[in-house]
């Protein structure tokens, strides 16, 4: 079931990115993605009948219009540290506690870290995340994980837990 | 269309600009990852989304959306990558650095 689950995704992607529905190129299509799945289907998602939950992908998209406005701001963060002449920064690396459990979960929410303003993933361990941090504005913990993470974390254990 | 196209194109070129200036007046390799990250993906996304709105949902149009969360996951994963890389080899942090938790963890 995983593994039907990984070559439908597949196929769908195949078929978006050729874009055309001629016989040919759907035989190659199915070819290619049986290929992709025999060879990473071990490695696919633990929990496939998330797939199949529509809720998730409501918080899905209500995430992506949030991730896209922090992407915004982190840009016109830099683009003030860059420009400005004084070049007001003050970096170092925090380590943050984070509450999430599953891999996926973990993997989007350092992703989504290194796109927010300022901070950028240096490693994972266990629950623990090294963040390297442009602009370290307090040296109280509570403080800035709530900073760093309070808004991704709440939704990404909507989505992936 | 067009016109809006133009525009996209326009902001994606300058944050683009943007990250290029980062990389050369910022202090150490951490700083640097910072703005050659953030500003370069956000730039070439807005490329990306430029070519969509103005060849709409046609072949290319639909191969310029989806290479946007492509470079998006590439270029997150390859500065993670790069970072631990450089901490790992040994690479030392800006001199004003305040704070480094990481170096607990080393062995």
């Amino acid at each position: 079931m995983k593994y039907l689950t990984l070559f439908i995704c597949m196929f769908l992607l195949w078929l978006l990115l050729t874009f055309n529905l001629e016989t040919p190129n759907i035989i190659v299509g199915l070819i290619a993605s049986l290929i992709t799945t025999l060879v990473f289907g071990k490695h696919f998602l633990k929990g496939w009948k998330k797939f199949f939950q529509p809720r998730r992908y409501f918080w899905i998209i209500i995430y992506l219009f949030i991730f896209t406005w922090e992407c915004i701001k982190a840009n016109f963060d830099v683009a003030y540290r860059v420009l400005s002449p004084r070049m007001p920064i003050k970096p170092g690396i925090v380590k943050v506690k984070s509450s999430l459990k599953t891999e996926i979960g973990k993997t989007f929410l350092a992703n989504s870290i290194t796109m927010t303003p300022g901070t950028i993933t240096v490693d994972v361990i266990e629950d623990d995340f090294y963040i390297h941090w442009i602009y370290v504005s307090s040296k109280n913990p509570q403080v800035y994980t709530k900073k760093i993470l309070g808004r991704f974390e709440k939704h990404i254990k909507r989505i992936f837990e | 269309m067009n016109n809006i196209s133009l525009i996209f194109f326009g902001i994606g070129i300058l944050f683009d600009l943007f990250g290029c200036i980062g990389l050369i007046r910022l202090p150490d390799v951490y700083n640097r990852l910072q703005s050659a990250t953030k500003s370069v993906t956000l730039g070439t996304c807005s490329i990306m989304f430029g070519v969509f709105l103005n060849y709409g949902f046609s072949g290319i149009g639909l191969k310029a959306l989806l290479s946007i969360p492509l470079i998006f996951f590439a270029s997150t994963v390859a500065a993670h990558a790069l970072i631990r890389g450089s901490y790992k080899y040994g690479i030392k942090l800006w001199d004003k650095t305040v704070v480094d938790d990481y170096k607990d963890v080393q062995k």
